[in-house]
């Protein structure tokens, strides 16, 4: 592989696991939930995925376990939260901490033990194409799901009566409720869908990007996606953008490193992803029109069914 | 007997066992010891934190009744220390190990308000009376791996992933290139800061830009065997940090450079039990055992074993320095002469690269 595809990989697996919990969040916020237990859900993941994997030796059970590990997570913040009406902010932080405690105890027996990295996906001849071929194919499955993920959720939102009943439920949860949604059912689904897609962000992450389980090996990325859904301002295409160039930024300022290229100091470059986030977030807001954020206006808010 | 609190649990309960703890009076010879373990991160990260975590654990074993441990992890450098720190002196412990450089500050603190309790600080150079320094002269095994890094590496280009920019990474980067070089005068060591000790996943993205760019050898100072899994799938070599990370890249491990904290742990608290403990600045390294050199990886041929083996029985010994002059720095100046090498103080200050590091 020529450098610049090889660099080009690299960036591909590293905006996959923002790119996968961002875009559950995402669906999650939609619907009028913040959940701010990605981080936790994103470790639960990724402990669980690996020890199914490493004990049963499939990786298609590990995603699916580490799917169910953060949906039974996104449940326990669902009920205290949608059932419970306890705060989500709050709730959400909990989480997080929760997530960390708990796949540390689940995994203390699996520090220092190696998995087999998730199998490329490789394509009897479209994966030699030079350039393309590694870039478009011979990845593992949770990559290409990524992707895919971003696309049926566009048209799921967009096109669907499902997903317009769940951005009703996000943007005036008492009018939703008024022609008969049930809000809260609409939320523990789109909760749950945000659990399930931090859970495989965390399998991707224990599995495929460092196919082993150390403690808190999600080392923030979590918040990296709360932040990016912010950064995409709601919207699944600038979502994908976004992954990609946080992910690209990232692998760039090290590459730059290695190669001596820019006579700064590193920890500027560090701060790069950051810096191209508010910067972002600038433009968009100074955009023609002044184009609102968009965020859902129930965004955060506990739903009491009127009597 | 073993205490495990996480930091959270202890912060909440803070104000209850503050009022709890008796005032220090304490006998001279004790009858059994508390000794507490501040940790900068998880003590499953299998390297840094690990390694302490295994001393401790040591210190039980050893002394079995008379002791007591307890630990926090995931203790971050800044003002959450001091606050746990403080509570593990203020909750009967009789000396705190407080186990990364960024502490430093925090336990001279909290060491002022807790004259009674026994205070050990891993990597620094501050002390007091109640403040012993404990490091570990890593730079020794860097000269031992340079050494097989030199003799071993084609491209004659070794990546190296380091944390932060202190004199401890600064050393261990100078240490290594310098052993290098010496096999292989062209070597170029090029260095990528990830300005974390700990994130795997940018570990191995380090790993794979420095690979991309010709680095047929990683070496890292950061805590994660992330690295070194890159290297074994990527078909090139590496070093364990911390501890043998050899189930990780059976191959590509060349070697690692090991830490043995248990004998210095278990002195220690013996010494509080017999009441003779005492501030003081240790700084052991291979001959003390405090850094031991791992097994040698299957690509280690037996010349470059026994090359390895020579500069570590030449520093054991004492006939070798790994910062033996004559040493030019980045620019070319000659900042040690021939026959002179540098102090330990001017280690512990070290800013500045030798020739052939690029950072």
């Amino acid at each position: 592989m020529d450098p610049i595809t090889a660099t080009t990989v690299s960036v591909i697996s590293a905006a996959t696991p923002l790119l996968l919990a961002a875009s559950g969040e995402l669906v999650t916020e939609k619907a009028g939930v913040l959940n701010l237990g990605v981080e936790g859900m994103m470790l639960v993941g990724a402990v669980s995925g690996f020890a199914v994997t490493l004990t049963t030796g499939s990786a298609t059970l590990g995603i699916l376990s580490a799917a169910l590990a953060g949906a039974l997570l996104s449940l326990l913040f669902g009920l205290l939260t949608l059932t419970l009406m306890a705060n989500q902010v709050a709730t959400g932080l909990a989480l997080t901490i929760f997530g960390v405690g708990v796949s540390s105890l689940m995994g203390a027996g699996f520090v220092g033990t190696p998995v087999a990295r998730l199998p490329r996906l490789d394509i009897p001849g479209l994966s030699g194409i030079p350039i393309l071929g590694p870039l478009l194919f011979g990845h593992d499955a949770l990559v290409y799901l990524s992707v895919a993920a971003v696309v049926l959720i566009v048209w799921f939102l967009s096109r669907t009566r499902a997903g317009m009943v769940l951005r009703a439920c996000g943007e005036n949860d008492e009018a939703a409720h008024a022609l008969g949604y049930p809000v809260i059912a609409v939320r523990y689904a789109a909760v749950l869908f945000g659990g399930v897609m931090s859970g495989l962000a965390g399998a991707f992450l224990s599995l495929s990007y460092t196919p082993m389980w150390v403690e808190n090996m999600t080392a923030g990325r979590g918040w990296i996606a709360l932040a990016l859904v912010v950064f995409a301002s709601w919207r699944p295409w600038r979502l994908l953008i976004g992954a990609y160039l946080f992910g690209g930024v990232t692998i760039l300022q090290l590459h730059a490193q290695g190669l001596g290229l820019f006579a700064v100091p590193s920890q500027v470059l560090s701060m790069l992803p950051y810096l191209a986030t508010i910067l972002v977030l600038a433009l968009i807001a100074a955009g023609s029109g002044r184009r609102r954020l968009d965020a859902p206006a129930c965004l955060g808010k506990p739903f009491h069914p009127p009597a | 007997m073993r205490l495990t609190t996480t930091r959270r649990t202890l912060l909440a309960g803070a104000a209850a066992t503050t009022a709890l703890a008796l005032p220090g009076h304490r006998l001279l010879a004790a009858e059994k010891v508390r000794a507490g373990w501040v940790y900068v991160g998880p003590i499953g990260d299998h390297g840094w934190t690990y390694r302490h975590d295994v001393g401790r654990r040591d210190v039980e074993k050893a002394l079995g009744d008379k002791v007591e441990t307890s630990f926090v992890e995931n203790v971050a450098e800044g003002p959450d220390a001091e606050r746990v720190i403080r509570q593990l002196a203020a909750s009967g412990n009789d000396i705190v190990f407080a186990t990364s450089f960024g502490f430093m500050n925090s336990v001279i603190r909290v060491a002022k308000q807790f004259p009674k309790v026994r205070f050990e600080h891993a990597t620094g150079y501050k002390t007091a009376p109640n403040v012993a320094v404990y490091n570990a002269r890593f730079y020794e095994g860097r000269a031992v791996i340079g050494t097989i890094a030199g003799m071993l590496s084609k491209s004659g280009i070794v990546g190296y992933i380091a944390s932060f920019p202190i004199p401890e990474v600064v050393m261990g980067i100078n240490a290594f290139t310098l052993a290098m070089r010496k096999k292989r005068p062209d070597a170029q060591i090029k260095v990528v800061w990830v300005n974390s000790w700990y994130d795997p996943g940018k570990e191995a993205d380090a790993a794979k830009a420095l690979i991309d760019q010709g680095a047929d050898i990683i070496s890292q100072h950061t805590d994660s065997p992330a690295a070194l899994q890159v290297a074994e799938e990527r078909g090139v070599s590496g070093f364990g940090q911390s501890s043998d990370m050899r189930k990780f890249a059976p191959n590509a491990q060349l070697t690692a450079i090991v830490d043995d904290w248990g004998p210095y742990y278990i002195e220690r608290v013996q010494a509080v039990l017999d009441g003779t403990w005492k501030s003081r600045v240790v700084w052991y390294g291979l001959k003390e055992g405090m850094v031991r050199i791992a097994p040698y990886g299957p690509r280690v041929p037996e010349e470059v074993r026994a090359e390895a083996e020579a500069v570590k029985q030449g520093i054991i010994d004492g006939t070798l320095h790994p910062f033996a002059g004559p040493i030019k720095d980045q620019a070319g100046k000659l900042r040690v002469p021939e026959g002179e090498h540098l102090s330990d103080e001017e280690l512990l200050k070290m800013d500045w690269y030798v020739e052939g590091v690029q950072a």
